[in-house]
């Protein structure tokens, strides 16, 4: 804005509020508050979304004192290494204090998005009686919280669009609790019950789809078997992203041959994941819609092999997220570089936990993967082994990486061809990846590492480190130089309170 | 290894940096050395530092290498393992065997796709949440057993710390043909079929002794008590109605178990032959309004 400031004074405050409309992510809006303290009470008023990090960083008493118009509220929780059951379980990260200051002062809210906080029946039930209005709930990572509570969801919120529930930790009652959604609900355009572990009636989930003409998103969860699925898209071909359910049928039945005619007529579909249970000779039914894919997760699905996956793959050409399993294989991921030109994010999960298997993925495939997918910006990559030969050309093909995250199965684990540690080979990850926010290392690291990590990360927003470097001078490189990092994470590595103390006012901005 | 893309010539120099002799000497101190106490890696004999000068010589045209002739402490650095000090023995505890540690890291190029061992396993090691875990393991209905414990313990722990616990609710429930009504505690059971069995328990032996008073006769209490059956089917002698928040009286199993609980006041067991003829349709799914019962 090119205005002066002395100008935007003489704005009555309607118009700083229309402008301030323009102004969607709560970065933009949190640095506007900060102008005067005309702009920062314009912008209190008027802000309708809020995102909280920490969910202990404020009170909710607070937030409503600030914000009293807030209608979305995303709050997170427990820290990202609580994924790994590294944090104990009483550090807390409850919703119920928000959901009840929230419904004793009359708030609006109509969107509720948490990521790991503990959600108990009582928080879900009070949350569904106390606002009329509420639209959408979308429960990541989270737990505490049975289908007796996604039944009062489902039962009172009359213009429920979103219920959205990705891995969370749900008890399952047997409640029947998705024919809790009366007759009267039509509004639905998000349902996504993929990690509840219990049985569905099958009939009320077919009724409630038919009669919601806006259902775009549908992810199922495993017990909702193949020849449902096609009573189901027949009734719903215009969704965009489908998560399937079980997936295993006798291949040579007219199911199958049915599911096939119903898919080609689902021509929106762009993302497709689930596969939670698979026959792998079914997997030729889904075809149709892989012309068009932009999304593909089978990352739940180890009973598919390489050969299988390489099969489907060919027909994925316009692919831009791929989450897959070890089980592809780096030939598979040859394939991929070959096919998925557009590629932009790709994560391999491990498929076998147990013990070390075969040499399923290692540094051949994500040089393979960097070689023929100019666009990749995401990688999320679980290896049986890596070497910074190998990083230093993924480096050089691939600049533009916004996340790194490398993950070998063995965390100590050194270069496979030198026996050197990695630290080279992230190195010119940092140097090369000028716009990179997210990176996570592992193999055998020194301080030498978090040297080039603090010279050259300049737009580190997170850090994962575990079992790595030598001493305190590596933390120091680090919180030294990442002048943008918000999110540091370490596990295992010799860094004591004298580099973790060194300069506190740096905490102050993560 | 073959196969990549060379983009830059440095790379491919870097590879063939350990000439072959070098390998061979490699070869022989590492046999020697898992017997060692000391973990100290080096990728020559003990001592020299050849791999620097190497460095120094041939990376001159890598820009990438370049922090290796300007920071001589931390090429010191890279031949030693990081496991010195604190660090070490934590890595060896986590590593579970003695020489682990030095078969993964002292092993030469060729063998280490054969020679790789699991170690033990590390706690939240890969890094991937326990929903996937138990997907790779096969288990896909199954939680993590830590996990599921304690989540139902910091359940019921959020409970008392932040509501008001209602950990018991009881109920008045009275039933035809016997003058003393009982309480029975709703949040005991978690289905209608258990609350069917606990009124049979509660009533059978009351409502035998009734029957015996009433017929003038002394019976074994054993021989006399008849089972209280159908009770939510409609099929039996008797039949469980309730009120609710709003003074209706209802048949008991058409709304979900946890919305019953949260609009039941009182419950009655009450003789089928005196209900009107009831309909027979599916009640799945539907709001109680729709289904109230008069009596």
């Amino acid at each position: 804005m090119r205005l002066c400031h002395s100008m935007m004074n003489y704005f009555p405050e309607e118009v700083l509020e229309h402008v301030f409309d323009f102004l969607t992510s709560h970065r933009d809006r949190n640095a506007v508050s900060l102008v005067c303290k005309s702009w920062y009470s314009v912008e209190r008023l008027s802000r309708e979304k809020v995102f909280i990090g920490n969910c202990y960083a404020i009170n909710p008493e607070r937030l409503i004192a600030r914000f009293p118009r807030v209608r979305s509220l995303t709050l997170k929780g427990k820290p990202h290494f609580a994924d790994f059951n590294l944090v104990p379980h009483d550090w807390g990260g409850y919703v119920y204090p928000w959901i009840d200051a929230m419904a004793k002062c009359g708030i609006n809210l109509e969107e509720l998005r948490l990521k790991r906080m503990v959600v108990s029946d009582e928080s879900l039930e009070l949350l569904a009686k106390s606002f009329p209005n509420f639209k959408a709930l979308v429960l990541v990572s989270c737990e505490g919280f049975t289908t007796d509570g996604l039944a009062a969801i489902a039962s009172n919120c009359r213009f429920l669009r979103e219920l959205d529930l990705q891995e969370n930790d749900v008890d399952d009652r047997k409640g029947q609790w998705l024919s809790c959604f009366p007759d009267t609900c039509t509004s639905l355009v998000s349902l996504n019950f993929a990690c509840l572990k219990g049985e569905v009636n099958m009939a009320a989930l077919e009724r409630l789809i038919a009669r919601c003409p806006n259902l775009k998103s549908l992810r199922l969860n495993h017990s909702v078997p193949l020849d449902a699925l096609q009573k189901i898209l027949v009734q719903a071909p215009q969704l965009i992203d489908l998560g399937t359910g079980s997936f295993v049928h006798d291949p040579d039945s007219e199911i199958c041959n049915k599911l096939k005619n119903v898919l080609q007529k689902c021509t929106s579909i762009r993302s497709l994941s689930g596969f939670l249970d698979v026959n792998s000779r079914c997997l030729p039914s889904i075809y149709p819609v892989c012309t068009n894919l932009t999304s593909l997760n089978l990352s739940y699905a180890p009973e598919i092999f390489s050969i299988e996956l390489i099969k489907l793959i060919r027909h994925c050409k316009k692919l831009e997220r791929l989450w897959i399993l070890d089980t592809i294989g780096d030939k598979g991921l040859v394939v991929v570089a070959a096919t998925c030109k557009e590629l932009q994010e790709l994560r391999v999960f491990p498929s076998d936990l147990n013990g070390m298997g075969n040499a399923e993925v290692t540094e051949v495939g994500l040089v393979a993967i960097s070689a023929g997918c100019p666009k990749l910006n995401s990688l999320l990559y679980f290896c049986q082994q890596m070497t910074n030969a190998a990083l230093v050309t993924v480096a050089k093909n691939c600049p533009n990486f916004i996340r790194f995250r490398l993950c070998t199965l063995n965390p100590t684990i050194p270069d496979a061809m030198t026996n050197q540690p990695l630290d080279e080979g992230f190195g010119a990850i940092v140097r090369s990846c000028k716009g990179l926010k997210r990176l996570s290392v592992s193999g055998l690291l020194t301080d030498q590492v978090f040297l080039y990590i603090g010279m050259y990360a300049e737009q580190l927003e997170m850090l994962s480190i575990a079992f790595a470097g030598n001493s305190d001078k590596g933390m120091l490189y680090v919180l030294n130089g990442c002048k943008k990092l918000k999110k540091l994470e370490i596990r295992d590595s010799p860094f004591g309170d004298v580099a973790l103390l060194a300069d506190t006012g740096k905490y102050q901005t993560m | 290894m073959e196969g990549y893309p060379r983009k830059d010539e440095g790379c491919h120099q870097f590879l063939d940096l350990i000439p072959k002799e070098k390998k061979r000497a490699v070869k022989r101190a590492e046999e020697t050395s898992s017997e060692d106490k000391k973990l100290e890696l080096r990728l020559g004999p003990p001592g020299e530092q050849w791999t620097i000068n190497e460095n120094n010589n041939s990376s001159s045209k890598n820009t990438t290498f370049g922090y290796f002739s300007n920071s001589p402490r931390a090429q010191n650095s890279i031949l030693k393992t990081p496991w010195q000090d604190q660090a070490k023995a934590h890595f060896l505890h986590l590593q579970n065997s003695e020489n682990k540690a030095s078969a993964n890291t002292a092993v030469p190029n060729s063998s280490s796709a054969q020679k790789r061992t699991a170690p033990a396993p590390v706690v939240g090691w890969p890094p991937i949440r326990s929903f996937r875990k138990n997907l790779a393991s096969g288990s896909s209905s199954k939680q993590d057993p830590d996990s599921s414990n304690v989540v139902l313990d910091k359940v019921s722990c959020q409970k008392s710390k932040e509501t008001c616990p209602k950990e018991t609710l009881f109920v008045k429930i009275n039933m035809d043909g016997v003058p003393i009504g009982r309480k029975v505690d709703l949040k005991a059971y978690d289905s209608y079929e258990k609350l069917s069995y606990a009124v049979d328990e509660l009533f059978r032996g009351l409502l035998a002794a009734q029957s015996d008073s009433s017929a003038g006769r002394s019976k074994d209490k054993e021989d006399g008590q008849k089972a209280i059956g159908g009770l939510l089917d409609r099929n039996g002698e008797y039949t469980l109605v309730y009120e609710d928040n709003e003074g209706d009286r209802m048949l008991v199993g058409d709304v979900p178990w946890h919305m019953f609980v949260s609009t039941v006041k009182r419950l009655r067991v009450l003789k089928s032959s005196e209900l009107p003829t009831l309909s027979r349709g599916n009640k799945q799914g539907k709001l109680s309004h729709d289904t109230s019962l008069r009596c």
